[in-house]
């Protein structure tokens, strides 16, 4: 399992030359349109019987604390409240860094998350400890403003120090059909983040099928997205392993169309270690052992850290622990 | 035409449910002369966590509830029993050599039990609680409070009243309870259902049955468990259940000698469960000058 904690940086970047044909299909909004169109479609019964057959798998002893410590470092360490405070994002970039103190060989997490006014806080917070600022941006959570103060709220994320910013994509356009503007805008974020990963949030709840799903997640790829997130958590159902899998499709299917390398991210819904290990199976059977990484898996959560913190325990020392011994968020 | 009758399954009660354990083991219930009664679930070291994560949501709500609403769920749990009387004589006879008399006795008592526990729930705090005379400007009272999850052996021999007389207390004073019974699972189980119809929210009350030696160790030792009731244990498994919770610092109540539940219930075990919290809060206003504080 430690061969997948590789440096992330020695990981292919998103920045190598794509194949020509990605130009011809780029090249307007009907050529766009129709190649997302040609898009295979998604068998739904088979991608739920699928997830859900790779759920039972049963992972323990030696094994489950790997994964652990693997799903503990592709934690994206979130909170997105109306009532948050640089002190609160301090206390979090702190859990993130040392998720469990006092016990010994526990990975940070990748990022902690936060809205863009926050960077600062938790980019103080966090500076030479390896774990990453993320942002989200462009109008979160509904997408709705215009395109001058989406790059806006982009370029306050980056300004501040955020190494990854997560953008929305305008869901209404995309369902309308409007292909081309979706793309314009994820490809207009992408250069205002200039060095930051981008993640592009495609809000799966609000695209009503898998069709859609496979869609958004090829138009994020093609625009230059760095990863599919799923969701923003504010919507309900947030993530799911069925719509993860098709994500993990997309990107496995991307790496065989160009070579590069692309990384998902599910967020909201996943709040124990039983959810976070059965999503490492995904990856690890969907897209394949290279992408279980925090550099191309990650999961945005908050509450998960206390639950794979706990299991954590359990496995060390051999018997249950309780919410009483972890911090409070 | 001949009624084929359904005989029943017994299973466990997990969070207001009544999930088949979740190893899909069961063992056999056996009448006094040795025949087959029915079919119990053997609960598992996971049934016992799940009924603990159960528990401790419970928990919230429970002891949240004013002591009067808990009062009227405690009296409503005396109201099922009561209506289910004759379902639960017929149970304890078969388990035993008891005559049909002595199980209604036994029923009869469980019930007042019940009612015993409900007149006192809105009686702790007055009675356990205090004021507390300090020399300083200051209100200090003392009051007791809900320990939290408490996990209970169920006591051996008197199946029903024993049982209803280690659960009751715990859920008075607000706590929430696993009751883990390896004697007759047909009454735990029966009663777990007069508890499911009497408005006590889910997973204040699981019910576990199985084998004590296979499961109390487990949750002794869980840190999301506050206090263990240890009356259903022999001596042995007593001393070694309170060594496992030590480490995580639990109450731990052994009754004295071997307990008469015929007998009135005193309030050692309503004592055994509740924590004193006592609040010092400064009286009036300071006065700037430094003298008197009123």
């Amino acid at each position: 399992m430690t061969s997948a904690l590789t440096d992330p940086t020695e990981a292919p970047s998103s920045g190598d030359a794509l194949p020509s044909w990605t130009t011809d299909v780029t090249r307007n909004e009907s050529s766009l349109r129709r190649f997302l169109a040609g898009l295979p479609g998604v068998d739904p019964v088979g991608i739920e019987q699928r997830a859900a057959a790779l759920a039972t798998r049963s992972i323990k002893k030696a094994s489950k604390l790997a994964a652990i410590d693997l799903a503990i470092a592709m934690v994206d360490l979130t909170t997105l409240e109306g009532a948050d405070t640089p002190g609160k994002i301090r206390g979090l970039a702190r859990k993130g860094i040392d998720p469990d103190p006092g016990t010994e060989g526990v990975p940070h997490v990748a990022a902690v998350c936060v809205y863009p006014d926050l960077v600062e806080a938790a980019v103080e917070q966090v500076r030479g400890t390896g774990v990453k600022v993320a942002s989200v941006a462009t109008a979160f959570p509904s997408g709705r403003s215009s395109l001058a103060v989406k790059l806006a709220d982009t370029a306050l994320a980056v300004r501040a120090g955020a190494d990854e910013v997560d953008m929305v994509i305008d869901r209404g356009a995309f369902l309308a059909g409007r292909v081309g503007l979706v793309f314009e805008q994820i490809q207009a974020v992408k250069q205002a983040c200039g060095s930051a990963r981008l993640k592009v949030i495609l809000e799966t709840g609000e695209l009503a099928t898998y069709d859609n799903v496979r869609r958004a997640s090829w138009l994020a790829l093609l625009a230059g997205g760095d990863f599919i997130k799923t969701s923003t958590g504010k919507i309900s159902p947030a993530a799911t392993l069925p719509v993860t899998h098709v994500m993990l499709q997309a990107v496995r299917d991307w790496r065989e169309a160009t070579g590069q390398l692309r990384a998902v991210k599910p967020a909201g819904g996943i709040r124990t270690t039983k959810d976070a290990l059965r999503y490492l199976v995904a990856v690890r059977e969907v897209a394949g052992p290279q992408w279980l990484d925090p550099h191309l898996f990650r999961f945005g959560a908050s509450s998960v850290l206390n639950d794979l913190v706990m299991q954590r325990r359990t496995q060390l020392e051999g018997h249950y622990s309780g919410p009483d011994y972890v911090t409070v968020d | 035409m001949t009624h084929l009758g359904v005989p029943k399954t017994y299973k466990l009660f997990i969070g207001g449910a009544f999930p088949r354990s979740e190893s899909g083991r069961t063992f056999a219930v056996r009448r006094a002369d040795g025949t087959l009664a029915a079919n119990a679930a053997l609960a598992s070291r996971k049934d016992g966590r799940d009924a603990v994560v159960a528990a401790r949501k419970g928990f919230g709500s429970w002891s949240r509830a004013t002591p009067y609403n808990r009062g009227q769920v405690l009296y409503r749990m005396a109201e099922m029993l009561q209506g289910r009387r004759s379902e639960f004589v017929a149970l304890l006879t078969q388990g035993s050599d008891a005559g049909s008399d002595a199980a209604g006795a036994e029923v009869d008592a469980a019930v007042d039990r019940l009612v015993h526990y409900a007149g006192w729930t809105d009686k702790i705090t007055a009675v356990f609680g205090s004021a507390n005379p300090v020399s300083g400007p200051f209100f200090s009272y003392s009051a007791p409070e809900p320990t939290g999850v408490v996990v209970v052996l169920a006591p051996t021999g008197s199946a029903l009243l024993g049982l209803v007389s280690a659960v009751a207390p715990v859920l008075a004073s607000g706590n929430a309870c696993v009751l883990l019974t390896d004697q007759d699972p047909c009454v735990a189980v029966t009663f777990a259902e007069t508890v499911a119809t009497s408005d006590l929210p889910g997973g204040v009350l699981n019910v576990l049955t199985g084998v004590l030696a296979e499961v109390a160790p487990h949750l002794a030792a869980h840190a999301d468990v506050n206090a263990l009731d240890l009356t259903g244990a022999d001596p042995t498994l007593r001393a070694s259940l309170a060594a496992d919770a030590a480490d995580t610092v639990k109450r731990v109540y052994v009754p004295a000698g071997t307990p008469d539940f015929t007998a009135p219930p005193g309030t050692a075990r309503l004592r055994a469960f509740v924590e004193i919290k006592t609040v010092w809060h400064p009286v009036g206003a300071l006065a700037l000058s430094g003298g008197t504080s009123y």
